[in-house]
């Protein structure tokens, strides 16, 4: 089934979950005694509309804090996901009010990178997401899946170890989700752990090696991406699988 | 009428002739509140950045205290900057008083409040949006600021504009710290109210056409500016 294929060098970086809690308003928003992400990923994580797959995103990257627990990248309480080498695409790409290429320059300009090699690199970048055209337009008039493509270049910019990619092709056409895929694909392949969340089966077909199913602020499920479309363990996967799964 | 039109005609002709006298006041008012919103924006645009960034304790109180500063009366500013600079005030020795310096400082306290208000709101609001991006990309919050600030630079134009519109136009504050002297500290506000209450309608009249294009073109400014930001905030 998948005709995106990841190999080559294998994802080596690690990342345990142990006794995660989050509330927000009074509400146990997420509840994961243990999670493991090792393996050569990508990681898909499934689950319906307000499971917590964004929340729980958004904790592995270190942006908000969780109530109790911990997550440690390769045996190391994580601080800050940027510190730690992480990138992540959020689900609603944040666009800084400048040009596209601007926004790429911001991320590399980090990097202590000298000019001339900034501005191949950007160039590169471009042209990889197929936005060599656009480099001077504002980044904000970018079309939805313009400004996807451009985010998901960003986060490549920073030359991350792990990377988290928040439904990264919710908002694009076929062609250029085949494309967003192929890109995932070979990030993967060199070695940078993928975690991304969709609601594409077809894309965590082709896409996963394992995944996680979440219903509830809780992972209901977490299997080799194989075993879990071929026979999912738990009930929830497989309401999940025939479209019956509701929060 | 008939006195009202020979004034109108007199005024005109102050303008177009660029009267020296006009044009010095005119010239003397844009110094002092472009001075003021340079000096305002100084202060205001950290001190709103800080408050819309920072958080410890009492941030929400000097926010509201902000606010409420945003209309301070420029008379009352005018009487207490009198008295600081007063020969018997604390500071008497700089001798401001009626100079165009002394209204320079009145200016600034009653635009820094209003530049560093909206600087907070304009931050605050683009801070929302750009806190966790930014946070992943590995900035910390101090290092947000020039980011916030940069991006935010249409809206902030607007806020120094508005500061800008309230200086210009301002009368209480400079009349007093000033004390409207011939050629010294003049500006269009002051010279008006006096030669109005003198009878002298012409040069009245001429530095309110002036002052009126002015804040026209200000507000203008302002609500152009206010519209080309619309798309980019969606
Ligand atoms: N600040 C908050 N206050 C209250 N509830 C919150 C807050 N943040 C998130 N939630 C709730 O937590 C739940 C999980 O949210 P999350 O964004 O992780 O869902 P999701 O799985 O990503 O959903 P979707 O597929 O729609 O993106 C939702 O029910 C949401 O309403
Ligand atoms: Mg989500």
């Amino acid at each position: 089934m998948r005709d995106v294929t990841v190999e080559g060098q294998l994802a080596s970086t690690r990342i345990d979950v142990t006794a995660l809690r989050l509330s927000r308003s009074g509400r146990q928003v997420l509840d994961v005694p243990h999670l493991v992400l090792e393996g050569p990923g990508p990681t898909a994580i499934l689950g319906p509309n307000g499971a917590g797959k964004s929340l729980l995103l958004r904790c592995l990257h270190g942006l908000i804090a969780q109530d109790t627990g911990t997550i440690a990248q390769d045996g190391r309480r994580l601080r800050s996901g940027a510190a730690a080498g992480q990138a992540m695409v959020f689900q609603r790409p944040v666009l800084l009010r400048r040009s596209v290429a601007a926004n790429l320059a911001f991320v590399l300009r980090r990097q202590r990178l000298g000019h001339a090699t900034r501005q191949k690199r950007i160039a590169e970048l471009l042209e990889e997401g197929g936005l060599s055209t656009k480099a001077r337009q504002p980044a904000r008039s970018l079309s939805g899946g313009e400004a996807q493509r451009l985010a998901i270049l960003r986060a490549l910019a920073t030359g991350p170890r792990v990377l988290f990619l928040d439904e990264p092709t919710s908002a694009l056409d076929p062609a250029a989700t085949a494309k967003i895929e192929t890109m995932i694909a070979r990030i993967a392949s060199e070695g940078v752990r993928v975690v991304l969340v969709t609601h594409d089966i077809g894309q965590a077909r082709r896409l996963a090696h394992d995944i996680i199913l979440m219903q509830g602020g809780r992972v209901a499920e977490h299997s080799p991406a194989g075993a879990f479309f071929a026979r999912p363990l738990t009930q929830a996967g497989r309401l999940y699988l025939s479209g019956e799964l509701l929060i | 009428m008939g006195t009202f039109t020979s004034e109108f005609l007199q005024a005109l002709h102050l303008i177009v002739t660029g009267d020296g006298d006009l044009w010095g006041i005119v010239l003397l008012s844009l110094w002092v509140s472009l001075s003021a919103v340079a000096v305002g924006a100084a202060i205001g645009m950290p001190m709103g950045a800080a408050l819309a960034v920072g958080r410890f304790p009492g941030r929400r109180a000097l926010v509201v205290l902000l606010n409420a500063l945003m209309g301070l009366p420029p008379v009352v500013v005018g009487l207490c900057v009198y008295l600081l600079l007063s020969r018997a005030g604390p500071l008497g020795v700089l001798g401001l008083l009626y100079t165009p310096g002394a209204m320079v400082i009145a200016q600034t306290i009653i635009v820094t409040p209003i530049i560093a208000a909206l600087t907070r709101q304009i931050v605050e609001g683009l801070d929302a949006e750009y806190a966790e991006q930014l946070k992943s990309l590995g900035l910390s919050r101090l290092a947000s600021v020039p980011v916030l600030l940069w991006d935010g630079r249409r809206a902030l134009l607007t806020a120094l504009l508005a500061g800008f519109g309230r200086a210009i136009a301002e009368v209480g504050a400079v009349i007093i710290v000033g004390g409207n002297i011939n050629h010294v500290t003049r500006v269009m506000t002051t010279t008006i109210a006096l030669e109005t209450s003198k009878g002298n309608l012409a040069l009245a009249l001429a530095l309110g056409a002036i002052l009126i294009t002015i804040a026209i073109s200000v507000t203008a400014a302002v609500s152009l500016l206010g519209a080309r930001q619309g798309p980019a905030h969606a």
